[in-house]
């Protein structure tokens, strides 16, 4: 099988998605488009560079001196590494061959019965799995889309035991409504895979690649998440028994 | 030998000739502990500290210098005893009678010594200049009058540039610890013992040359003893205790830079000697933890406040003032141990007791197997000071073994052993410049190289400009190996360093070492012409002078193979063809990818290139990829780095990282291991050389804003280490220009 995936680029030195030092690969192509979004340049699917999964692979390979000391190894990111499930199962068949550690970062909205989606988990070791809103109108409203398909991908998640690492953007005025964290909350409760969670914080630094693309900007008058309103969010949130951030 | 001070030493060889290392071997503890034990700054020290910030920024005030004796010329003994606060001091000695007073070292040039006394506003005395203008020849009128036409083209085009012809030419290293193992009188000794062997040689050159030389080193021991008698110590016998072994140390290597201004004077490796010392005496009871923290804090005082007199020229190259006082720590021993020390904590101690600082230039000696604790702290230093580089003792102990230290910023020696005829470097991409176009200057339009035919050509195609380039190289190679030749006769002749060559054996080995820079602009330039399509754009004088590049090519720095193979046969094709050429005193070629600062002044001096850069615009740093073009990430470059065969570069491959401190990770801890592993990963690879720096973008901003608030700011360069409010604007701004590793 030669199945290509469209890449956007490369990061050698990723620290903040996943364990250890990560290899990330950005997937080009994301039917979300969040409000927040700061790569913007990776939603277009016509976008990218065709890579095969050897050329990858011969790339991630060169980096197993970091991840033999940090603990590390691959995280595919976006865009959305879900709308190209194909490829990234075979890319990490072959990195689960080598003994590197396998991580994707998703929205989660994929279809959970997808031969292709399950394929790729069973060589998945992690998901960092982003949960835009646990309101599904505010969730439409903030990505375009409902949030069902999520939350049954995250129960997905839960019944096949793989770990996850559930993430939360926390945007003023938008994401960090008391009620809402509360929901998030107990459906968070109702999952036994969860190792740890995540709060980033909204920051505006992707702004000026909305304005280079000519996309229309909405969160101008957003002021960036400070640290009481994480550390407001972080207290509903954070069960005591999860190591969290 | 025996000497009651080395009761309680573990006897060996060294006892029965000069061998520092057996001594090191046989008495050194091994330490595997974390930081636990530190002592924070004694109140002397920090009595001391505070006068000395004072003077500092008094200097900064000045305009960099705060005095200078113009009426006499520095000696070993020129000077009276001086003091910055004498009952504070623990450790005694200036190079002249006043904290910051610099001294007047002409024999390097005498024209470099009054400039440099005009630009800050003094007048060098009559007396000093119709001595040295009329009467005792120096190393610059002797290298000028050897000099052919072709050198001093080479030389006023800059494509070959930091020549040591006008100062002194640095890089060596003596061993300073013979003197405090020793005392002075053994190595006098010792010194004629090898001057009474040579009385019966035949006196040709070289040994009529040594049999001088050797007569010098005595002399210069002998000036060593009465300098030291003027504060009071008998340096002619061995130290006994750690507070003498430390002052010995400093003595002697104060005395070497009252005779030397050479460019980049190290230390060597005396952490590991004087811990065998505070070892001793800790176990006596006779001094405690804080006073053996003392002892080292206000020693580094002394060696921050080393100072020479420079041009700005010179300071344009080489920016803050740099004396380059490396000192090396770590590394294995060749039996198996680990060469970490309680000293060498305290030594990076010192950054946090005294705040950081660009001297000494500490330097890690980096294996995989040095202990986990001392690998943690020297993240930690590396996060919150920025002011400390990592060297893979892995890949140099295979040359070096266990007793080498690091000259300037990379280069290794074995300390006693080795020394070496430090040579700048060559622009590379002014050669391929000279090489389109007929050996012709394309800033100047002079002939610099021999006349051969230009590029005519519209597009530049690989081959036929590489084989252009491989034939003016072999051109230059020859030129390099004879101006160094030159230059380093007329050294040992008008400006020898008799005190740092005492406390060499005497039977030395030479490196000569040559210098690149412009490396990944050359590279990427090949790279652009064999991947891309660049056209050749001419100007009006029939040179080539810029460049139109079609469509994308693969750049250094993002461990790809396409273009990091180009640089290593670049690497290796140069050094292969300074090899043909004969060296003077059979020295051995090595080669260094090093620039300090120099990058910027060698891009001014550059046209525009075929990688895209313009005319003007400066090179990057050392081996480092240009700027911006590393699109994968701190990694990818490493990897680049990695592939650069050392074995072809001895004398040192830089690389300076900068990374934002987020970019490795979220928490303290996460970001300690992620250093560590990137060590680890690069040094296991076979990277050589790395440079860390941990800072925002922003501070350097607040900091050319508002130099005041930064005092102590410290960043390193190519190899090197620098107050960032000394360096020009230019050189801040390319700093600044510089990729950030940092993920959004």
């Amino acid at each position: 099988m030669t199945v290509k995936g469209r890449v956007h680029s490369f990061e050698s030195f990723g620290t903040v998605d996943g364990p250890g030092i990560r290899f990330v690969v950005f997937m080009q192509g994301c039917p979300f488009r969040c409000l927040y979004c700061h790569n913007p340049d990776t939603w277009n699917f016509d976008g990218g560079t065709w890579y095969s999964v050897d050329e990858v692979l011969s790339k991630v390979k060169r980096y197993l001196p970091y991840f033999k000391n940090s603990g590390g190894g691959i995280t595919v990111s976006g865009g959305e590494p879900l709308t190209q499930p194909e490829f990234i199962a075979e890319l990490f068949k072959k990195c689960k061959q080598e003994g590197i550690h396998t991580a994707i970062d998703t929205n989660g909205f994929a279809d959970s019965s997808s031969h292709a989606v399950n394929t790729l988990l069973d060589y998945t070791d992690l998901v960092l799995l982003d949960i835009k809103h646990i309101d599904s109108e505010k969730h439409k409203s903030l990505t375009g889309f409902t949030n069902e398909k999520v939350l049954e991908f995250a129960q997905h998640l839960n019944e096949r035991k793989i770990p996850v690492w559930l993430r939360y953007v926390v945007v003023p005025g938008l994401t960090d409504f008391k009620t809402d964290i509360i929901k998030l909350r107990k459906f968070i409760d109702g999952l036994s895979n969860i190792e740890k969670i995540e709060t980033l914080p909204f920051h505006k630094m992707g702004e000026y690649k909305w304005k280079k693309l000519n996309h229309d900007y909405k969160l101008y008058d957003t002021s960036p998440a400070n640290e009481n309103h994480i550390e407001e969010v972080r207290k509903i949130l954070y069960p005591d028994k999860l190591k969290s951030q | 030998m025996k000497n009651q001070a080395w009761n309680g030493f573990v006897p060996g060889k060294w006892q029965d000739s000069i061998d520092v290392r057996d001594f090191i071997v046989n008495n050194y503890i091994p330490y595997d502990g974390t930081e636990e034990f530190l002592a924070g700054p004694s109140i002397r020290t920090k009595k001391l500290w505070e006068k000395c910030k004072k003077l500092l920024n008094d200097e900064y005030q000045k305009g960099g210098v705060l005095n200078i004796d113009t009426e006499t010329v520095s000696s070993i003994t020129s000077h009276a005893p001086g003091y910055i606060d004498e009952e504070n001091e623990v450790i005694k000695g200036l190079q002249t009678d006043e904290p910051l007073k610099r001294a007047v070292i002409p024999y390097g040039g005498i024209r470099m010594a009054r400039q440099a006394c005009e630009k800050y506003g003094y007048k060098l005395s009559p007396e000093i200049e119709n001595i040295f203008e009329n009467y005792r020849k120096t190393h610059n009128d002797g290298v000028f009058s050897a000099y052919t036409p072709e050198m001093r083209k080479a030389r006023h085009s800059g494509v070959i540039t930091g020549l040591p012809d006008a100062y002194g030419r640095g890089r060596i290293i003596g061993d300073y610890r013979r003197v405090a193992l020793y005392g002075v009188d053994i190595l006098i000794e010792e010194k004629k013992k090898d001057l009474n062997a040579l009385s019966n040689a035949t006196m040709n050159e070289a040994n009529i040359r040594l049999r001088e030389e050797l007569s010098e080193q005595i002399k210069a021991l002998n000036e060593l003893v009465e300098m030291g008698k003027t504060y009071g110590f008998d340096l002619s016998r061995p130290a006994k205790n750690a507070l003498e072994a430390v002052q010995w140390i400093y003595f002697a290597f104060l005395a070497a830079m009252k005779e030397t201004n050479g460019a980049a004077n190290s230390l060597g490796r005396v952490s590991d000697f004087i811990d065998i010392y505070i070892e001793r005496d800790l176990k006596a009871g006779i001094i405690t933890e804080i006073e053996a923290q003392e002892l080292i804090d206000q020693f580094i005082i002394k060696l921050r406040f080393i100072r020479h007199l420079r041009t700005p020229e010179y300071n344009e190259l080489f920016a803050g003032d740099p004396v380059w006082i490396t000192e090396s720590i770590g590394g294995m021993c060749e039996d198996g141990r680990h060469m970490v020390t309680k000293t060498s904590f305290r030594l990076l101690q010192t950054l946090f007791n005294l705040g950081p600082s660009p001297e000494p230039n500490i330097t890690v000696l980096w294996s995989e197997k040095l202990p986990t604790g001392f690998k943690r702290f020297c993240a930690k230093v590396s996060m919150l000071t920025s002011a400390i580089q990592y060297e893979n003792d892995d890949l140099m102990s295979k040359y070096f073994h266990d007793d080498y230290g690091i000259s300037c910023c990379v280069s290794a020696m074995r300390i006693g052993k080795d020394m070496q005829f430090f040579g700048a470097r060559c622009n590379l991409p002014k050669l391929l410049l000279l090489a389109l176009n007929g050996g012709k200057d394309e800033i100047s339009g002079e002939q610099v190289a021999p006349e051969c035919e230009p590029y005519t050509d519209e597009y530049l195609d690989y081959d036929k400009v590489m084989s252009r380039f491989k034939k003016m190289q072999k051109w230059l190679t020859g030129l390099y190996v004879n101006t160094m030749n030159v230059i380093h006769y007329m050294h040992d002749k008008y400006a020898y360093e008799r005190l740092m060559m005492a406390l060499h054996d005497t039977d030395v080995n030479r490196f000569m070492a040559f210098g690149i820079a412009g490396f990944s602009v050359l590279v990427d330039s090949f790279s652009a012409m064999k991947y891309s399509r660049v056209r050749a754009i001419r100007d009006e004088r029939g040179l080539i002078s810029d460049f139109e590049i079609e469509g994308d090519y693969p750049k250094f720095g993002n461990d790809d193979d396409r273009v990091d193979s180009i640089a290593v046969s670049v690497v290796k094709d140069f050094y292969n063809d300074l090899k043909e050429h004969e060296t003077y005193r059979n020295a051995t070629h090595t080669l260094s990818i090093l620039t300090i600062t120099s990058n910027v002044v060698y891009g001014k001096k550059t046209g525009s290139t075929p990688d895209g850069r313009k005319k003007g615009e400066p090179f990057a740093p050392g081996a480092n990829p240009m700027h911006d073009r590393d699109k994968m990430g701190a990694l990818a470059v490493l990897n680049s780095l990695a592939k650069i065969p050392y074995e072809y570069c001895k004398d040192g491959i830089s690389l300076t990282l900068s990374l934002v401190p987020r970019s490795l990770g979220k928490e303290n801890e996460t970001r300690l291991n992620n250093l560590v592993a990137l060590l680890d990963g690069y040094f296991s690879q076979g990277g050589h050389h790395v440079n860390i720096n941990v800072l925002e973008r922003s501070v350097l901003e607040k900091a050319m804003e508002d130099p005041y608030s930064y005092p102590q700011l410290t960043i390193r360069v190519s190899g090197y280490a620098v107050n960032f409010i000394k360096l020009t604007r230019q050189q801040q701004l390319e700093v600044m220009a510089r990729t950030f590793h940092d993920r959004v």
